[in-house]
This record gives C-alpha cells, structure tokens and sequence, in this order.
C-alpha cells in the first residue's frame, strides 16, 4: 500500500510550512523522507541539491534536525543534560563547544532547572522540549516539527509559535506537521493540506484554510475565527480571516474605527 | 449527591520536596461534566490519578486530606475496587490498549473482576453500542485510528459500568474530527446516560459547550470554577493562562472598545449571532 503518490514539493531555504492533513494522510511519511529516515520507493529527495539515497541519515540530520511527535521515541540518556549534548558529543564537538550550545538550548526551551533531572520523570509536554532541545544544539538548517503542539498548553504554544519566528528570521526553514488548525491560523505560514497520501492543497494560510471544500477534503476543520466570520458574510466583514488579529482588524474596519 | 468530594487533598509525589496538589477542595455531582483545565503542571493529570486510587496506591508518596468517590474513600481501597466505580481514559491510546482484537481489549477488565461470561458479553455489546465501534469489534487495535482506538479505551471502560469517567486529555494525539467526535461521544454518554464525567481538556473551543462547570487548577490548587461561560469570560482564566476559546476574546475585544454582547459564546455560532447582533445595532 502506497503512503504517498505522486507528491512533488519544493520548500526554500528560509520558509515556513505547515504540512496538515488527517491522520494517516501521509504528513509524517512525507517529512520523513526529507532527513533520509525513509528513502522514497519511486522518485527523488533532494535536500540542498543532494539525493537522500546517495547519503547517510548520519550526514543528512547535520543540516536536517528531526523532532519526533512521540519524544519518547528519541530519548534515552540519564539526564537532560547528557540528552542535549548527546548529538553534539557525536558529531566530534570538543567539550567547550559542548558545554555553550547545551546551555543554550536549555536556556532557549526553558529546561536550565531540568538539567540534572532524568527526562522520564519529566511531563509528556516537558518531554517535548527536551526532544526540542537536543534536536536544536547542533544548529541545523532545517528543522522538521513532527506534532509540537500536541500535550502543549496555551502558553506553551504560545512560547512555540514565537521560538519558530524567531528561528525562523535566523534563517531557519521550519517545516512542521501538524493538525493543530488554530495554531497554524495563529502563524499564518504556508500550509501544505494532504489526504489519502497525495497534496490537495498548497498556498498561504489565509488562501487554504479558509477554503472549505480543500479543509473538507483533508478531513481538517475551519479555524474557529473563520467559522465565525462565515456566519457573519452578510455584514460585508472579509472572508479570508484566520486568527485573532485578522478578526479585531477586520471588526475594527467594520465599526469604522481605527487600529 | 456528591459522587466525587475532595476536601483539603495535598499529594506530593515520592522524592519530591513541593507537593503536586495543595488543598484541593472540590465537589461533583452526579450527572455532572466537569471540564478541568489550567497551564501544564498545574495538578490535573495529579488529580485524575488520584481519582482511581493509583494515587497513593500505585505511585506511592504522601497524600493527606480526604478523597471520595462514589462513597468510597480512596485512601482505603485499591484501586482494583474503585475500578468499578471509576473509569480512567488517558492521552495516549498506545498505553491503553494491548489485546489482540478490540472486544478482548474491551473484555479485559470484567474479566479480571471475575464477571461471569454471558455477564461479560453482555456489557461488552453494550460498551461498544455506547461508543459508537461495534463494527470494529473484530479489529486489532494497534491498526486503527487514533480516534477509533480512543474509542475502544472509553468502551473498555464504559463495560465496568462506572458513576464517574474521567479522562485526561483524550483528545491530545487526535485530529480535530477525531477531537470532535470523541466530545459528542463523551457528551452523549453524560447526557442519555447520567455518567459523571470529569475531562481534562486544553480544547476548550471544542469541549466548553459540553459542560456543566469548568474548573480551573493552577500551581497544584483550584483557583476558579463556575459556569463555562462566566469562567472562560473571566479575567483570572486569562492571567492564569487557560486556552479562551478564540470567540471568547474577540468578544472581549469588543466589549473592551464599548460594544456590549449579549452573553458569551461556547460555540461558532452562538458567537456568529452575538456578534451580528452587537455589530448590527452599533452600525446603526
């Protein structure tokens, strides 16, 4: 049985997408194809112009950071810390070098007080950050968010929304799947929809999640602010509203009032 | 009549030195759904365990004060009798379910409580009447779908026919349709029913219509609880940083800029109507 048929994707360096669709549609195959995990059974992948056949996952995780949806499925150390450093211990860093990039990441996710903690007494959502953490230490160019939001709280994504802006405006391409529709309508970032292995749907936020048929197909919802506004068509309010901010925007025109 | 009643509940988990929960007092009434919710580490996954007895009896640690439930205090029993009476669904369905066809996973704790046979079949087609999964009977779990396997966990814990189910974020790993679908089962279950429900929830845009009372728990203690719609409007819910349902807050946003709505919302369309309703007359 075929995970995916016919997809052809190109992402530039520097963009942000939110591949979404049902589960089982083919999100995390597709992702996985991109930092070599699985290699495709017909076609290529092509990561900075270098077939994924023709190099090591190994060689392919430098530029290509993976954070899996389970973070249980890739910790293992006794403590945060050895967690963090791990990758960075592997890749031949010297121990100065080791010892800056861990307390960065730890600083950034907010894991400093965790650091002597073994991960697994950590909560589902802390868990995450470590994953998060130890994926982020060594600096890849591209980072591939499988599921982050999933066990986050409000603020959490919140946090989470802001840290993928500013790695974002580092130069990072951050490539996330999810099916969290709210949060995506909160980051407006391109979005790539999929159902039953092949892409249906490929533009910016505001074009693709609010086009019913296309969300339908990907057995997604509308953002819960879209929905709202549909009920609303005849008052003359706009119909490509995602997230909190189109909606005051837009009701804020409406009563002729200014921003 | 209480069917859950805390009073002054403070739990602190082994090798810990703060404790998880401080001084949770709270009350559920049959037939109630209460919605939990509140920030990570807050207590609520804490006090889920502790509705069950695998606190203290399974995790050990410290836990003073009293907990009830169904009349039974958790303190004294184990958990394998307050299975009975208490039904725990978790987040993840990979950790609940381990048989080799769903009715065996549905089986498997009347089978433990040494329920005769046609006593076991007979709540088993019940259970997954109830859940909405009879055709998927035969299936292995490990090969459905996180929302159908979700399903099969609430059916295995609907057949031991509890007063109260609790469930702890039941929807984290399921898709927004999955979530949906869930709500309406879990909803269904409380109102043709009259099973208590208490859900953990961070979708309150999908569950806040469902319930009864929402409280909200923050730093191990219950900081607020009340009618959703007067919780989720609150200033508190927002400092303590609960997930307001995005209609919540562009009704505050209004209401902020001196357009008055007539209530707030728990769905789409309620908030659709409100804010015709309010937009309309200020135009004119």
């Amino acid at each position: 049985m075929e995970a995916l048929r016919g997809v052809s994707l190109t992402v530039r360096g520097g963009e942000f997408v939110a591949v979404m669709g049902q589960n089982g549609a083919g999100k995390t195959t597709l992702v996985k194809l991109f930092n070599g995990l699985l290699k495709p059974t017909r076609g290529s992948v092509l990561v900075d112009g270098v077939d994924t056949r023709e190099v090591s996952v190994a060689r392919l995780s430098r530029r290509v950071g993976f954070v899996f949806q389970n973070p249980d499925h890739q910790l293992f150390c006794e403590t945060v810390e050895e967690e963090v450093a791990f990758a960075l211990r592997n890749f031949g860093l010297d121990q100065e070098a080791v010892r800056e990039r861990v307390e960065w990441a730890l600083s950034l996710l907010d894991l400093t007080r965790y650091r002597e903690a073994s991960p697994f007494m950590l909560s589902g959502g802390e868990r995450k950050r470590v994953a998060l953490a130890s994926v982020l230490a060594w600096d890849p160019e591209v980072v591939i968010l499988d599921e982050p939001t999933i066990g986050q709280d409000y603020g959490q994504k919140e946090k989470l929304r802001r840290f993928i802006r500013q790695i974002g405006a580092q130069g990072k391409t951050v490539i996330i799947v999810t099916h969290d529709i709210e949060f995506v309508a909160d980051c407006a970032p391109r979005v790539v929809l999929m159902a039953e292995g092949r892409i249906v749907g490929d533009g910016g936020a505001r074009e693709v999640l609010t086009d019913r048929a296309l969300v339908e197909r990907a057995s997604l919802v509308l953002p819960q602010v879209t929905q709202i506004f549909l009920g609303l068509r005849d008052l003359g309010l706009p119909g490509d509203v995602i997230n909190l901010r189109d909606a005051e925007r837009a009701v804020l025109g409406l009563l002729g009032v200014g921003s | 009549m209480a069917v859950i009643a805390a009073r002054g509940l403070t739990y602190t988990y082994p090798g810990r030195e703060e404790p998880s929960l401080r001084n949770v007092s709270i009350t559920v009434d049959k037939g109630e759904f209460v919605l939990l919710t509140g920030p990570s580490g807050c207590g609520k996954t804490t006090l889920c365990r502790c509705l069950n007895g695998l606190i203290p009896h399974f995790y050990g640690g410290r836990l003073e004060g009293d907990l009830a439930v169904a009349g039974l205090e958790v303190a004294e029993h184990p958990t394998s009798g307050l299975a009975r009476h208490v039904g725990l669904v978790f987040q993840n369905p990979e950790n609940q379910l381990f048989a080799l066809s769903v009715e065996k996973d549905v089986a498997f704790g009347l089978e433990n409580l040494g329920t005769p046979r046609e006593r076991i079949r007979e709540r088993v087609d019940w259970a997954l009447k109830m859940a909405g999964i009879e055709d998927l009977r035969e299936r292995a779990p490990h090969e459905l779908s996180g929302g159908q396997q979700q399903r099969v966990a609430i059916a295995s814990v609907l057949a031991m026919g509890p007063e109260v189910v609790v469930l702890d974020e039941p929807t984290s790993f399921l898709d927004p349709l999955g979530a949906q679908t869930i709500f309406e089962v879990i909803g269904g279950l409380n109102e043709r029913l009259g099973v208590t429900v208490v859900l953990v929830e961070h979708r309150l845009d999908l569950a806040s219509r469902y319930a009864d009372r929402v409280i909200v728990m923050d730093g191990g203690t219950v900081v607020m609880e009340g009618d959703p719609r007067q919780v989720l409007a609150s200033e508190r819910a927002r400092l303590v940083g609960v997930g307001v349902p995005k209609a919540v807050r562009l009704c505050r946003f209004l209401k902020e800029r001196g357009v008055s709505l007539g209530g707030v919302p728990v769905t789409s369309a309620e908030a659709s109507k409100l804010l015709e309703e309010a937009l309309v007359t200020d135009r004119c």
